[in-house]
């Protein structure tokens, strides 16, 4: 076990490195970052200083060692733009994207097993036909044209939810949350919804396709052959079952909430880390660039190594015999 | 059971609902939001030469002189100057001046604030003559030293803000936050001016939150007790939150809404010409012009071609459909409010037939191919406004393959030291305001090793040397009228030269909510000392 699990972090370690070697390999295509820095009058020598001292002139391969050995010691650089610690503009946004991934999974959770189990159990009725027209249209529109439908609906026409922004927060510590002010949780729904849009139809899809073979099996049927109440069967019985699917799938998910939350956070104007992206790679702020890369991909291969340890916890098949190991 | 499940599910959704709109706050403060497409990337006001982050830094810093609503300058800091020999200014500051910590402003500040902005890592080295010499008379009067006459010496002091001294040291702020910077300076987060407002909340691309400053000196127009900028960078998002009422001041609004913004009934988009010109430059300075059919030659370096593609440009056309009227052709590269004999220059009419016989007379009657490098992100509709050129070209038989890339990409390639372009879309407003900086930075000859920055903007490397004097005389003539003549020399030579195509200055369009009285600048700057609200009758 130990073996298996030290072989996974470094081949973690490995794709972080990757990661982060193709993301420098790629900045050189975003532009020039002291166009960016400096006002539009600036002497061509002035430029020229700045770009030697950031040591821009340096070959990709140099620039990328430069990085990497700052990342080790814990440093992340200053952002060319906010002039501050990129590890600071980091975490004053990571609470935002968070909390709005959370609340986007906690939507797609509940709101998908619900529909899904509607959709199940009352296959014929208009209800599950709406919500399955619901589902295609959830699954087929791009987030941000939702995401301004959303807004000028209930935002603009009817007035009642925030366009833009995440309300006023309350600080605990170094996190600032959303979830103690009215303002904080009413900016909250729109931005969820959105983002949460396509995992619910996902989670909704499964649910029903899940339910509808679990309903099939003869445990249900001996289940109702007991004389269980309809509520007994479908919810301690066959819901149960349906769960372990989706549990994977919403837990895999979550590394994807979080990273494509840059769209909804750009059409609310969340004030996340993907926000703080998009802005650092339209003004070519490299050091914001690359950490939110290596960040992402730490989340996801965090997410992946937990799965598959959990994995092997669950299915002892999984676990490669001890002599095979090389 | 889904019956009962749904209905918990809408209860707390009805609950929610009922939850936030309890929760609307009662403001007895009157209160102005408002939303920009960027940041307020730093308060430190030497970091970087951005309009609106400058107009920002003006509500809570001042400088000795600024410019009032018809941009002329006035007394800020000085309450008076005078030029007893045209080498010496003797400036002297306003007494009882309080910065926001409670120092007094002192000529002291003045000299450190002449040090530090022209400090290495300050992106407003420019502003302040580099040859100026700043001696302290007494506690309130300040002398500034030149080497040689400059009458202009003064022009871009409005954007040169004094800072505290006994601030800056206890804080080790003494340097300017340069980009290069080790660690962040205090200054970049933290304010102390001496303006009508102070900052008390400033997270960085996200929110900036200004409050009145009980111990200002002078009166102020704005009956705003606070204001909140939020970043909007979305276009959609941004027009949203101005017709929802969740902000009360917004820029810009995209073209393509306009009309709908204006229809709203609670706001209006408020236009007006911006100081920026619109303008093409063509490379004249390669022997052979670079993505070209034409090979081993360069026919920019026919005046005839330029002239050609001049008159095959119809800018009206450009100002009317592209621009949906919020243009203004221009014949100058400098906007007329900036140059008080703009009027006497008149746009060559678009002549089809005239361009194609100067292109057969060139040579080149069949027409030829290039590459015209544009902004996508830059200014408004620069992209279309590229397109448009390129259909129109195509008349006289030139083919050209657009090239539009965000700036980002745009500036690393056709700015110094590449210059790797062949005819480009720029933008430009003089930082001086004044026709020198076109005569010197626009239409300067460009030389290698040359470190005065003439030139630098000049990507085409267009060059006759008969300006560069003239610009070197306009320089240090203090007589307005003569001044004004030998600027209009040296535009008259550009314009027979067929330098430059200048296309137009771009209208600004702030949303504005009819609850809101402010003042717009062609300088674009919102300026939040003149900016009042209607309060809400509680």
């Amino acid at each position: 076990m130990l073996a298996f699990l030290l072989r996974r972090v470094i081949q973690a370690a490995a794709v972080l490195a990757v990661v982060g070697l193709i993301a420098f390999s790629m900045f050189r295509f975003a532009g020039d970052p002291v166009n960016q820095i400096v006002g539009p009058d600036t002497p061509v020598s002035e430029r020229a200083e700045i770009r030697k001292s950031l040591g821009l002139d340096d070959p990709v391969i140099v620039q990328f060692g430069r990085y990497a050995g700052d990342v080790l010691r814990g440093e992340f650089g200053i952002s060319y733009q906010f002039r501050q610690p990129v590890s600071r503009l980091l975490a004053d946004r990571m609470p935002a994207t968070l909390e709005l991934a959370f609340c986007a999974t906690v939507f797609a959770l509940v709101v998908g097993v619900l529909m899904g189990v509607y959709c199940a159990l009352r296959r014929d009725s208009w209800l599950a036909g709406l919500f399955q027209a619901v589902s295609l249209v959830g699954i087929s529109l791009p987030t941000f044209l939702t995401g301004i439908l959303l807004i000028f609906l209930f935002s603009v026409t009817l007035g009642w939810l925030p366009s833009y922004g995440r309300g006023d927060t309350v600080r605990l510590g170094w996190w600032t949350t959303g979830f103690l002010t009215a303002s904080g949780l009413k900016a909250l729904i729109l931005p969820s919804i959105t983002l949460g849009m396509f995992q619910m139809t996902l989670i909704m899809r499964l649910v029903r396709a899940e339910m509808l073979e679990v309903l099939r099996t003869d445990y249900i049927r001996f289940a109702r052959a007991r004389g269980l109440t309809t509520r007994a069967v479908h919810l301690r019985h066959a819901l149960k079952n349906t769960l372990v699917p989706v549990i994977t799938i919403a837990g895999l998910q979550l590394g994807s909430v979080i990273a494509f939350s840059i769209i909804t956070e750009t059409v609310f104007q969340w004030p996340g880390m993907g926000l703080l992206f998009v802005q650092a790679v339209q003004n070519v702020d490299i050091p914001i660039m690359s950490a939110y890369l290596l960040l992402v991909a730490l989340i996801f291969v965090t997410i992946n190594l937990v799965v598959d340890i959990l994995y092997t916890v669950v299915d002892p098949r999984l676990r490669l015999p001890a002599g095979k190991a090389a | 059971m889904s019956r009962t499940l749904l209905k918990s599910l809408v209860r707390g959704v009805a609950a929610g609902a009922a939850l936030a709109l309890v929760a609307m706050p009662a403001q007895a403060e009157n209160v102005f939001r408002f939303a920009f497409q960027g940041d307020i990337k730093s308060l430190d006001p030497y970091s970087l030469k951005e309009t609106f982050t400058i107009g920002m830094h003006a509500a809570v810093y001042e400088a000795l002189v600024t410019r009032d609503k018809d941009m002329k300058i006035v007394p800020q800091l000085a309450e008076s100057w005078e030029t007893p020999e045209p080498t010496r200014w003797r400036f002297h500051l306003r007494k009882g001046v309080k910065f926001h910590d409670g120092s007094p402003f002192t000529a002291d500040d003045v000299i450190f604030s002449a040090q530090r902005v022209r400090a290495p890592g300050s992106n407003f080295q420019t502003n302040v003559p580099a040859d100026a010499e700043f001696v302290k008379v007494d506690d309130y009067t300040v002398d500034m030293v030149l080497k040689r006459p400059n009458p202009i010496a003064i022009a871009q002091f409005p954007t040169w803000y004094i800072m505290s001294k006994t601030w800056a040291e206890k804080n080790g702020a003494v340097q300017p936050t340069a980009p290069t910077a080790g660690n962040p300076g205090y200054a970049t987060l933290h304010e102390n001016g001496t303006g009508p407002f102070v900052i008390t909340e400033q997270q960085p691309g996200v929110k900036t939150i200004f409050k009145k400053f009980p111990g200002y000196w002078g009166k102020v127009e704005s009956n705003l007790d606070q204001a909140v900028f939020t970043t909007i960078s979305n276009d959609a998002t941004r027009v949203a939150a101005l017709l929802s009422g969740e902000v009360d001041w917004m820029d810009p609004v995209p073209l393509q809404d306009q009309q709908r913004v204006n229809a709203s009934g609670t706001a209006t988009v408020m236009t007006g010409p911006e100081l920026r010109t619109i303008f093409l430059g063509m490379d004249q300075w390669r022997d052979e012009l670079k993505d070209s059919s034409v090979k081993g030659k360069n026919p920019f370096k026919d005046p005839k071609v330029r002239e050609a593609f001049y008159l095959a440009i119809d800018e009206d056309t450009i100002a009317k459909r592209v621009m949906r009227g919020q243009a203004t052709p221009s014949a100058l590269l400098i906007a007329p409010a900036l140059y008080d004999r703009a009027g006497e220059f008149k746009r060559p009419a678009t002549d089809l037939k005239k361009a194609k016989e100067l292109m057969a007379e060139a040579g080149y009657p069949d027409g030829f191919s290039l590459t015209m490098d544009c902004p996508n992100d830059r200014y408004v509709n620069d992209e279309a406004i590229c397109q448009a050129v390129v259909s129109m070209l195509a008349r006289i038989g030139v083919k050209v393959n657009l090239n539009a890339q965000p700036k980002a990409k745009y500036f690393a390639k056709v700015l110094a030291p590449g210059y790797d372009t062949s005819f480009y879309l720029v933008g430009w407003t003089p930082s001086s305001q004044d026709s020198h900086n076109i005569l010197f930075e626009i239409a300067g000859c460009r030389k290698a090793g040359d470190k005065s920055g003439r030139g630098g903007w000049n990507l085409g490397g267009y060059c006759n040397p008969k300006i560069d004097e003239i610009a070197d005389k306009v320089e240090g003539e203090t007589d307005k009228t003569k001044r004004d003549a030998l600027i209009k020399e040296g535009f008259d030579l550009i314009q027979a030269d067929w330098g430059y195509i200048p296309l137009h200055q771009q209208a600004l369009a702030w949303g504005v909510s009819k609850k809101v009285h402010l003042v717009q600048r062609p300088d674009n700057m919102l300026l939040l000392y003149w900016v009042s609200k209607d309060k809400t009758p509680s």
